[in-house]
Order: structure tokens, then sequence, then C-alpha cells
């Protein structure tokens, strides 16, 4: 017999733990071949049988070598609960069961003195939603009849750029009494209210980031809908870059930098400019941490678009030429406003934050008008790669943040010049639309979305720590994967299709939502038609309590 | 359903063509007010027409305050008409104790100031009386103005006629523009400012429907003028947009229709001026008005404008004889007060299109 210590790791200390019932498992192998973590694995155990032949009962034990599957008891190769085992299974034989008695947060950190990391999204979860706690309320009927989401045209579009007041535009009369424009005015493009938001490739399989790219220029070009993707922090594949798709495309930098050095080898190569540049400075998955590409998914084809050799990539937290928010705008803006020759919109993407207002007055006060767009980045965000400590007890929640920063705005009459991109969490009970459209009431422009874009692709992750392996590279759904046997798990053009039929069935969602409170044009700012039964979240959010 | 109507004409035309201008909608509204502002005065109030004259309703107390403060910054009375009434109690009106309409001169200060110096001093001295008579509604200030005089009650139209004598035609009171609605708005409580027709330096906005934008057009305009107050109902939102499009950025009239209701932005590509319009979309979106609603507009110099909301959700429809022009919500006003016109010359207009009266009463109609 082996002998246990008391400090080995079993499947006790892991947080997941394997239903296996071997009366029903045919031994047919798939699970162990489907496992990407490689948390399970064959195993012959030996078995005592008592049998008796005879008339009377005359007892015998008989050993035999019977092949089952067990858990592997590492805590490098532990259980993620992904569940791939229990959807490959034939006989329902195996899965995967949530171990509440799990010891893993400490042992892990007992054995390697390293920090614990993971990919996914928060986990911490508290109350009901503060978004499932409003509805609309003000729905038009006698006095203002409802618009009829069918019928009528709706125009469901958001501004990415800077807008200066009226008073300050450049245009003087002719002589027909006509304006004429007689000067320069920041780039604004108009753009579809939903963004999909900030994933790299190398953060996402190549097959992936591919699969969103078609679903976005099939919107574009197929379906009228101009819904744009950012990029991430992780360049663009070249051939990308040199194409007329890049119009579909915002170019982000964080603070790592990673692959503009071959961005800007390409720009004189471009025949489309990029629909914009999205500053990152903070996440609200993680905020106050960088990003973090482990070394184990920086594969041939990440290193030569971001210009890197294999090893663990690490955006810093802060960029580390900037020290304060006046010189951010001077320099950093600036210069990216210049490198497009000012054609192209610069916004600044930020976590949500105690100081979020701070940063946002900083901006819109700014008097060079060159902040083309504030995306705030809630608590509910996910993240390819983070420290699990950051994760689970850092951040802000968006939805009263995202109100300060409108409200803000109010104060000084200033709603509207730099436009309000609210994500992190949106979307997160599945129904986009639903919370697009309260963001926006709150005063949000436009919203972009991440992790949602990963669950129409096949994620099998979820808030309550199941997967949650984004980091890892083995991703079970060949999503964030750079392993082609893993990346081929996942069909490109089955991802497109299902991002493209879920914008559709959004985009219909938000007009049954608009039409009734009477409006064809998007609710910005229309906070008169919630309402919330929580009195807490009425008051905070400046909305009327409803019971 | 708010009813609105307006009457532009070549002639002084008495009140009581208003109130038969809108008798005849009564049944399209709920006979709980009526209000009206009349420029271009003709009667009494003729000869004084480069002089501002004050339109209020108040208690005597609220009447001292006013003159006072008006005395204190050197305005002299020169001319003073109240209105006989005709009080009874089977009037439904809820009546005020005075109603004043008294013309002034400017402070001799102000002999050499610019018209621009002129109109700010008076709307500051409109929006000081106001604050001074607001605490325990001591009287409502609507207009101080030179050549324009507002009445507004709370009660039955016919009756606030009767109490006025407003039904009896004479040539005292008359004006050749007259705006009016009979209603008091109902999403928000019942207040004498509430009532359109709305004015502000010149400048008159009166609506049938709903500004759906409210809340965000409020917020916006309470910081970009410090006439913009108020807001104890949405159309107010009107014309705050059109003094601030006008007047304050002193843009052409069709760019107000390019701000309240902004071309779809597939249409607005294709157009030579899509650079201006986008820039216009883009930074006045808070401007925009939703809902359904028709807007009746005066400008400073008597232009009478009608428009409608993007979808032509709300009725209008303007018809016309030689010497007058009528607009109303419903057709059976206009049939009231121009039985003999040429009724197929009516013009319903589309939702895209302004008309606009000029005082040689040619309508010109634009598309946006």
């Amino acid at each position: 017999m082996e002998t246990v210590k008391i400090q080995d790791i079993t499947p006790n200390d892991l947080p997941w733990k394997l239903r296996y019932d071997a009366s029903r498992c045919t031994l047919c192998g798939s699970c162990v071949a489907a496992c990407s973590f490689r948390a399970i694995e064959p195993k012959i155990e030996r078995r005592r049988m008592v049998f008796s032949e005879g008339d009377l009962p005359d007892p015998r034990a008989r050993f035999s070598a019977v092949p089952v599957i067990q858990q592997v008891n590492s805590l490098k190769n532990y259980c993620r609960g992904c569940g791939i085992c229990e959807k490959v299974c034939p006989n329902d034989a195996i899965a995967p069961v949530r171990n509440p008695d799990t010891r893993h947060p400490i042992v892990t950190r007992c054995s390697a003195g390293d920090s614990i990391k993971r990919g996914g999204r928060k986990n911490l979860t508290g109350s009901t939603r503060t978004l499932d706690q409003i509805r609309v309320g003000r729905i038009s009927q006698m006095t203002d009849p409802s618009l009829d989401a069918q019928r009528h045209t709706f125009d469901m579009l958001a501004p990415f750029g800077r807008i200066l007041p009226a008073d300050e535009l450049s245009m003087t009369l002719d002589s027909n009494g006509k304006l004429i424009s007689n000067g320069q005015t920041p780039p604004v493009n108009w753009i579809y209210p939903v963004i999909i938001g900030d994933m790299s490739i190398g953060a996402l399989s190549w097959r992936m980031w591919e699969g969103v790219a078609m679903a976005v220029a099939y919107l574009n070009e197929e379906c009228g809908l101009p819904v744009r993707m950012s990029s991430g922090e992780g360049g663009v594949p070249m051939r990308l870059l040199k194409s007329r798709y890049l119009k579909y495309l915002i170019l982000q930098i964080a603070s790592g930098h990673f692959g503009w050095n071959r961005i800007v080898k390409a720009m004189p190569d471009m025949i489309e400019d990029p629909a914009g540049v999205l500053i990152k400075i903070g996440q609200g998955a993680k905020p106050g941490d960088g990003g973090l590409l482990q070394a184990q998914k920086v594969a041939e084809h990440i290193m030569a678009i971001r210009g890197v050799p294999k090893a663990d990539l690490l955006s810093p937290p802060n960029h580390q030429g900037l020290y304060s928010i006046e010189e951010s705008v001077q320099k950093m803006f600036l210069s990216f406003n210049a490198a497009f020759k000012f054609r192209v919109p610069v916004a600044i993407k930020v976590a949500a934050s105690a100081t979020s207002v701070s940063v946002f007055n900083n901006l819109v006060r700014d008097p060079y008008n060159i902040v083309g767009g504030f995306f705030l980045d809630g608590i509910d965000g996910g993240t390819a790669a983070a420290h699990e400590v950051s994760l689970d007890h850092t951040g802000h929640p968006i939805v009263s943040k995202l109100r300060d920063c409108y409200l803000a705005a109010v104060t000084q009459g200033r709603q509207g010049q730099i436009p309000l991109w609210a994500g992190g969490g949106l979307g997160k009970t599945g129904d986009l639309a639903a919370d697009a459209f309260k963001m926006m009431c709150l005063g949000a422009n436009g919203v972009f979305t991440g992790k949602l874009i990963l669950q129409m692709a096949g994620c099998v992750g979820n808030d309550l720590g199941r997967c949650n392996a984004c980091n890892t590279g083995l991703c079970p759904a060949g999503i964030t994967s750079q392993i082609p046997a893993l990346a081929h798990r996942l069909d490109p053009e089955k991802v497109a299709e299902n991002i493209v039929n879920y914008f559709l069935a959004m985009d219909q969602e938000l007009k049954k939502l608009m039409a009734p409170i009477g409006n064809s044009s998007l609710p910005i700012g229309r906070s008169d038609a919630l309402v919330s039964v929580d009195k807490s979240v009425a008051d905070r959010l400046q909305i009327q309590y409803v019971c | 359903m708010c009813r609105i109507g307006a009457i532009k004409s070549k002639n002084y035309t008495h009140p009581s063509k208003a109130l038969q201008l809108m008798q005849s909608q009564q049944k399209g509204h709920d006979n709980s007010g009526f209000a009206m502002v009349m420029q271009d005065l003709g009667g009494i109030f003729e000869g004084y027409k480069h002089l501002p004259t004050l339109s209020m309703a108040c208690t005597d107390e609220g009447l001292n305050l006013a003159e006072n403060i008006l005395h204190e910054a050197g305005f002299r009375r020169v001319l003073q008409w109240v209105p006989d009434t005709f009080p009874n109690d089977d009037l439904d009106i809820n009546a005020m104790p005075n109603y004043v309409f008294e013309t002034f001169s400017y402070p001799k200060s102000y002999k050499h100031a610019t018209e621009e110096e002129k109109e700010e001093l008076l709307l500051d001295m409109r929006l000081k009386m106001r604050a001074a008579l607001e605490p325990n509604e001591q009287g409502f200030v609507y207009s101080f103005w030179p050549d324009v005089v507002t009445l507004k009650e709370i009660g039955d139209p016919r009756d606030i006629g009767t109490f006025f004598n407003l039904w009896q035609e004479d040539e005292n009171f008359t004006a050749k523009v007259i705006t009016a609605q009979c209603r008091q708005n109902t999403n928000y409580d019942i207040v004498r400012y509430a009532a359109h027709p709305f004015f502000l330096q010149g400048y008159t906005g009166l609506a049938n429907g709903e500004n759906t934008f409210y809340q965000k057009n409020k917020e916006i305009q309470s910081k970009l003028h410090r006439g913009y107050i108020g807001f104890e109902s949405d159309s107010q939102c009107f014309l705050y947009t059109l003094h601030y499009i006008h007047r304050q950025l002193k843009w052409p009239l069709q760019y107000f229709k390019h701000v309240i209701t902004p071309l779809p932005f597939d249409e607005l590509q294709s157009r030579d001026d899509a650079d201006q319009l986008r820039s216009i979309r883009q930074s006045l979106s808070h401007l925009e008005i939703n809902g359904p609603n028709t807007i009746i507009g005066v400008l400073p110099d008597n232009t009478l404008f009608t428009c409608c909301d993007a979808k032509k959700l709300r009725p209008v429809v303007i018809g016309r004889t030689e010497d007058t022009i009528a607009i109303a919500s419903e057709v059976c006003g206009i049939n009231e007060i121009l039985p003999d016109r040429q009724w197929s010359t009516d013009i319903y207009p589309n939702e895209r299109e302004i008309v606009v009266i000029n005082d040689e009463l040619e309508v010109a109609r634009w598309k946006q």
C-alpha cells in the first residue's frame, strides 16, 4: 500500500471532484482525450470480489484488475470543472462536482510561494444585480403613443470621438444663410452602440479572433450594423492592417505597447483608417493590475505579431511614461491623434474606481478637445489572466460610477462632449439589450462587451468558478488557447454565425425597448424612463422609486 | 392632448378670434385653461411698440414688489391698462386679484444702449420680478417685452373669455399675431407658468404633444442660458431650443428643425451639407426632441412658423385668406374663423417641413 502523507494533495483539497460511475463507463477514453487540463487519467484498480458457487455458502475471494478513470491529484493539473468530460461521455459516467470543502486557495499558495493566477471573471457575487433591480417604467401610452418596433425606423448609432459644444463649432454663415465649415473639428465616428471589447490576439486563439473579426465584417457589410471591435492590446495581423476591414477595428494600446511596432510599420500601407484608437489605462476585472499573457500562450504567431520572445508578457499596471492625467492628455493623446493626422478619434479606457469622476472631469475640461471617449470598465468584466487576489478583491461596480460621470458632466453642462462607454459584466445574465438600454438611460452613449462574446462562441466558464482557466492556454473550448489541437475544437464560422445572430436578436430587442418609451433615437440620459423597486438604488442613481 | 392655434393677420385682430379658433376644438382639450401671447400690438398699445410692456397676474403685494423692482432699476411707467373683469360665481376660473399690463420707458442710463443690452436688461428684470413674486405665489410674470402682452389663466376657456370680456370684439386690445392654447398640462402640476405659449426675448413657442426627451433637454438647457428656467412643462424645451439656435447661436430658422428632429444618419450622408448637419446633430444631441408633437413658434420679427415631430404623430393645418393666416391643431378651428377661405389651399405639413409665414403673409414651405 502506498504511504499517504497528510500534506499530500488529494481530490478533497481541490475545487472540483469527479463523480465517476465505473459501472456505466465503457472505457472509451473520450473524457481523458478531451480533458485539456490532463486532470483525469486512466488507472488500474485492484478489486476484491467475494463469491460463492455451490449449493451451500462457500465464500471465496477473487482479485481482479479493473481499469477506471481517476482524478489527478495535482495542483498543476487539477480539475477546473469545465465539464468537457461530461459533454463527451456517451454514458453519463463522469462529471465534475463542486467541492465546497476545497483547500485550494491555501494549498496552492503554500506549495509554490507564488500568487494564484487565473482567468475568467469575477467570482464574488453578492445581492441581486443593480441592473436587475431597475425596470423601464415609463411606457408611452395615450398622450405620447409608443412606437412600433417592427414598423417604425430607429436611429441607433453612438458617437466615438470628441464632440464640441455648438458654440465652439467652426462654422459660419455664407451669403445664402447656409452654415459652412471653416475649420477643423475633432473626428467623430457614429457606430453601433455595442462595441466588441478589447480581447487581444494572444489572449484569444487565432481562430476565435478570426471568428469575431468575421462576425464584425458580416454585421457591417451584410446586416447594416456598424459594429466595431477593439483589437485588445496584442497587435493585429499585418494582412488585416493593410486590408479595407481595418475600418471596423479600434486599435488598442496599453502599457505594454504590444504589437504597436508592427502597427506603426504598417501605417504607410494602410488603405483605410482604423475606427479609433483606445488607450487602455485600466481594466475593470483587475484594476491596478496590468495585462498578463503567460508564456504558455505565447505561440509562434503571437511572437510574430507582438514582436516578442516566448516569455511571460506583462503590461505594467501603469503607463511608465505618464505621471499625471494632464501629461497623458498632452503626450499620449496628442501623439496618437497626430499619428493618424487627427482623422481617427482617440479614447481612453479606465477601470471604474472611486476616482473615476476626477479623471473624467480632467479630461472633459481639457482645452485641447482630444479625448474622444471615456470607456469605463466595471468590476464584473472578464480577463484572460490576472492575479486572483486582484480579481476577487479589487474593483468597482459600473452602474453607479457611470451615472456619477454622466451627472458630473450634466452639472457642468458638458454631457455628450466626451462620449461615455460602459462595460464590465453587462449582459451577464445573457440579456445585453436590456443592460445596454438601462445604461444608456443612465447616461452611457454605448456599451462594450467581451466576456459575453466568449459565451456566444461556446465558453463553458461561469461566474461561480467554473473553468476560468483562460490564463493557462488550455481552454477546453479552444477560445483562449494557442495550442492547435485545442484551437481547432472551435469552428470560426460557427463563432461568427453565433455572434451575428446574437447581435441581430439584440438589435430587435433594443428596438423593443425604445418603442414603448416613444424614442426613435437612443435614450441617452433618459433616466426618467427608469424606475427601481429598491429605494437605495433609486436614490443613488437619481431615478424614480416605485413600489 | 393640447390644442394649439395661431393667427397672423395684416390687420389688427381681437383675441375673440383666438377664442373662436380654440373653442371649436374644445372636444380635443379638457377646458382646464386658456393662455395666449399677442405680438405686434394694436389698439391702446400701438403707439408704444418700442417700449416694454409688463404682463402679469398678481396680488396687491405682488404688484408692489414688481413695480418697486422696476422703479429701482429706473423704469418709468408710461401706460397702464387694466382689463375690465366680470367676476361671477358661475364662471369656472381661478382668477388672480390683479391682471397688469403696463408699459414702461427704459432707464435713462440706457438712452444710448444697444438693442442687445436692452434685451438683456429686460430679461434680467423679468427674472428678478419672477423670483421676487414666487414665494407665496404673489404673482406670475409672463412677459416684459416691447409689443407683447401675455394672458394666462386656469379654468374653462369660455368662462375665462367671459371673465375678461374677450368674446366682445373691440379695437383697444388687438394684435397682428396671436398664439393660443387651451389646456393646462397633464404631466405636471397645474400652475400658470406651465401653460404655453411660452415667451422669451421675442420668441414664442407652443406645442401640441409630448417631448419624451424632456429630461435630457432640461438638463442641458438649464446650463445653456440664465433665461432657461422653470421647466414646469416639457413644452418649454421647444422654446428654449428655438431661442438658443436662433438668437444665441444666430443660426437661421431651418437649423432649428435640424436640431430638434435631425435627419437619420443614412439620409444625412447623401446631402451636400452632410458635414455641417452631422456636426449639428452630434453637438446638439441633447436638444433633440422625440415623441409626438406639433410646434408653433413666433420669432422676434413676428415671423410665424410651424413644424412637426419626425414621425408626424400630431396634426396641424394651415388655412389662409388674403389678409389672415390661421394655424390650428384641427381644421374645425380654422373653419370657424376663416369660413370663406379656399380650403383646397390648406396646408397639412409633413414631418420634414417647416412652414414659415412672414409679415406679408407669404407662406414658405421648407423641406428639411
